[in-house]
């Protein structure tokens, strides 16, 4: 884990000290709110539907287990008891009081958090894998090339009044669990055939009201490039980015309409430019930050206890067989803790399940947890004989649900339960969908598929790269649910193919149904996952489904 | 054709606890709906407007949003006024939960 050196906290305490004394300011009526809303958003605090709301960053998802009881403990002292985890591996506070803020941001610096950058138009949060360190997969942990971009991003002087947000992702594994094509810029550890590491660079993903995938506009990067190739690229998309309409400002529409050749050049020649510029201190910064990650000392020892439980306890088993994933240690296993239990909000913890979370990774997980875009917890390191005596635990706190990557382990953003933007609710439509295939006992025989919801356009909760996508909308005054089929969140990343006209709210969960029970006859066998049906069949079997008065009017 | 002016009541969140508030026409701020001014006349409703943003030091964000005439007062025409009257569906939060506790 990265820990902050007396810069940083001197950083961090002052930014605190001021948004205290503009909180005064404000309060006192010597702000006004056109005065004061950028400097709020700039510390991540929102006005939502019913409250302010706090958006505190968790780097790339990685935080220990006193981090995680900070989180904790400003769940229960300043809201209602819990946070929600979201898709940037943040996580969001819906109720604080104005007043209370400054104390709450005072409260994540002693643990090395803070919520700045979390909004505005600046570099964002870098996200990453969620089992970085820790994947079987990766050629290394990406986590030190995350902290050296969130450190050079975080008060950048020339990125902190862009035309737009701009978001960064980076992995390093065969498998991409961090959505690296839907960001606008993102950073792939990879090998090329000489055998050295370096980078590969993808811009332009994004979703929202126009979904693009993003295009590789390097392919292989030697590593001390990295930052100045980075500032190249966010140096020309603010030059030449649009600032006429907000919905054509992001990098993805600088691409769309440059092209990508053309942006290469450009970045090119930006690059010759300020590479000069560096020099080195921020390969010595990375050589620095890479003692923060170093891996645990894993202990060794049987997992007999594993293989007893295994065989003996059919509830562990199906825990089991969804929510581990494989450690790059055989005797080890990554354990994803699903905070999407039946009929419960997606992606919230209570501050008891926070702590509980806490405890079992200081007890069993090396102190180490990381954040999902998935809204799910992991523990990324957990000795195979441990994981019995944990899943006891879990199950005692509504945390032992086995559902990772099943239909139930929906990504659903706050909608119009919470947030202003919204055109419709997201959270009751997940409680009830994944409710309802509880009661038909079918999730483990449908397998993996995955439903993201998104109460606007503005697609949070990623329904554009969803199996199943469902956007809620606002159609005269009624909420109204677009379903999109076939979109793909991975390295073979594809924007979903929408299904036809939306559906009213108490028609959503049975239009779900309808199109799984099809999945279920016409797939090939059970091994054929929902995805791979659709790729192979294609919309018109789950149309028919949807829609059986259209194909009755054209016959 | 200028479309016919529909009655409108005025909200804001306030500026300490964010929570929903509404005018009242005896220019106070309200935590219910029911309580609030329901303006039927386009200019009054400019000039109460105009006084509610003015309130910057209590209020944040004022704007005119439909209602129409109930038994009780005033009472939303959209659906998002009508959780911002009540609050979450997820958690009887907001102001659900403040009456559950009156
Ligand atoms: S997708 Fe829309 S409703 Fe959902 S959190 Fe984002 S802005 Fe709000």
């Amino acid at each position: 884990m990265y820990k902050y050196n007396d810069f940083d906290t001197a950083f961090v305490t002052e930014r605190n000290a001021q948004f205290r004394a503009q909180v005064e300011r404000r309060i006192d009526g010597s702000l006004t709110e056109d005065e004061f809303k950028p400097l709020r958003l700039m510390n991540g605090l929102y006005l939502q539907l019913h409250a302010y709301m706090l958006r505190v960053a968790v780097p790339y998802g990685s935080l220990n287990s006193a981090q995680m009881n900070t989180l904790a403990l400003l769940a229960e002292k300043w809201d209602k008891g819990y946070g929600h985890f979201t898709t940037r591996q943040n996580i969001q506070y819906n109720w604080p009081k104005l007043s209370d803020v400054p104390d709450m941001l005072d409260a994540l610096a002693e643990v090395g958090m803070h919520a700045i950058q979390t909004s505005g138009n600046t570099i964002r949060n870098v996200t990453s894998d969620h089992f970085a360190g820790a994947a079987a997969d990766e050629l290394e942990d990406p986590r030190p090339v995350a902290e050296l971009i969130r450190q050079w991003s975080t008060d950048h002087p020339e990125f902190q009044f862009m035309g737009r947000k701009f978001k960064i992702a980076v992995g390093a594994a065969t498998k991409d669990r961090a959505v690296l094509k839907a960001h606008d810029l993102a950073v792939r550890i990879v090998k090329n055939d000489a055998g050295e590491t370096g980078y590969q660079i993808l811009v332009g993903g994004g979703l929202g009201r126009t979904p693009m995938i993003g295009k590789v506009i390097n392919d292989f990067l030697p590593r001390a490039d990295l930052l100045p190739y980075i500032e190249s690229v966010v140096s020309v998309w603010n030059q030449i980015g649009r600032r006429d309409n907000k919905y054509k400002a992001r990098i993805k529409i600088t691409v769309h309409e440059h092209g990508i050749d053309d942006i290469r050049a450009r970045v090119d020649a930006r690059f010759a430019l300020i590479r000069p510029t560096f020099t080195g201190a921020d390969q010595d910064l990375l050589a620095e930050i890479k003692t923060h990650f170093v891996a645990p000392i894993f202990r060794s020892g049987g997992i007999e206890t594993y293989d007893v439980a295994y065989k003996a306890d059919p509830v562990f088993r199906a825990w089991a067989d969804t929510n581990l994933a494989e450690h790059r240690h055989a005797d080890h296993a990554i354990v994803t803790i699903s905070i999407k239990k039946h009929g419960a909000t997606p992606g919230d913890a209570s501050a008891e399940q926070m702590r509980v979370m806490a405890d079992l990774a200081a007890k069993f997980g090396y102190d180490e947890l990381r954040i999902s875009h998935e809204q799910n917890v992991i523990l990324p390191h957990v000795h195979k004989s441990d994981l019995p005596a944990m899943h006891a635990q879990l199950k005692e706190h509504g945390l032992g649900t086995a559902n990772i990557g099943l239909i139930s382990d929906i990504i659903a953003c706050p909608g119009m339960d919470y947030c202003a933007l919204a055109t419709a609710r997201a959270i009751p439509v997940a409680e009830q969908i994944a409710t309802r295939f509880d009661e038909l006992k079918l999730e483990h025989d449908i397998g993996n598929l995955q439903i993201k919801i998104s109460g606007c356009i503005n697609a949070c909760g990623h329904h554009h790269v969803a199996h199943i996508g469902i956007l809620g909308l606002d159609r005269a005054g009624v909420e109204n649910y677009q379903i999109t089929l076939g979109g793909d969140a991975t390295w073979s990343a594809a924007i979903g193919e929408r299904a036809g006209p939306g559906f009213a709210y108490d028609e959503i969960v049975p239009a779900v149904e309808r199109i799984v029970g099809t999945y279920l006859e016409i797939r090939d066998n059970a091994d054929e996952t929902f995805l791979e049906t659709f790729r192979r069949v294609g919309m018109a079997p789950f149309k028919a489904a949807l829609y059986p008065e259209a194909i009755k009017k054209v016959a | 054709m200028a479309r016919a002016f529909t009655p409108k009541v005025i909200t804001a969140n306030a500026l300490l606890e964010g929570d929903v508030i509404y005018l009242t026409d005896d220019d106070q701020w309200s935590r219910e709906l029911s309580k609030a001014e329901l303006i039927t006349d386009e200019a009054h409703a400019q000039l109460r407007l105009l006084d509610a943003s003015a309130q910057v030091s209590e209020v944040v964000g004022a704007y005119l949003a439909d209602a129409k005439a109930g038994p009780n007062g005033p009472e939303p025409t959209h659906f998002r006024e009508e959780f911002r009257r009540t609050g979450p569906s997820n958690y009887a939060h907001g102001k659900q939960e403040a009456e559950a506790n009156v």
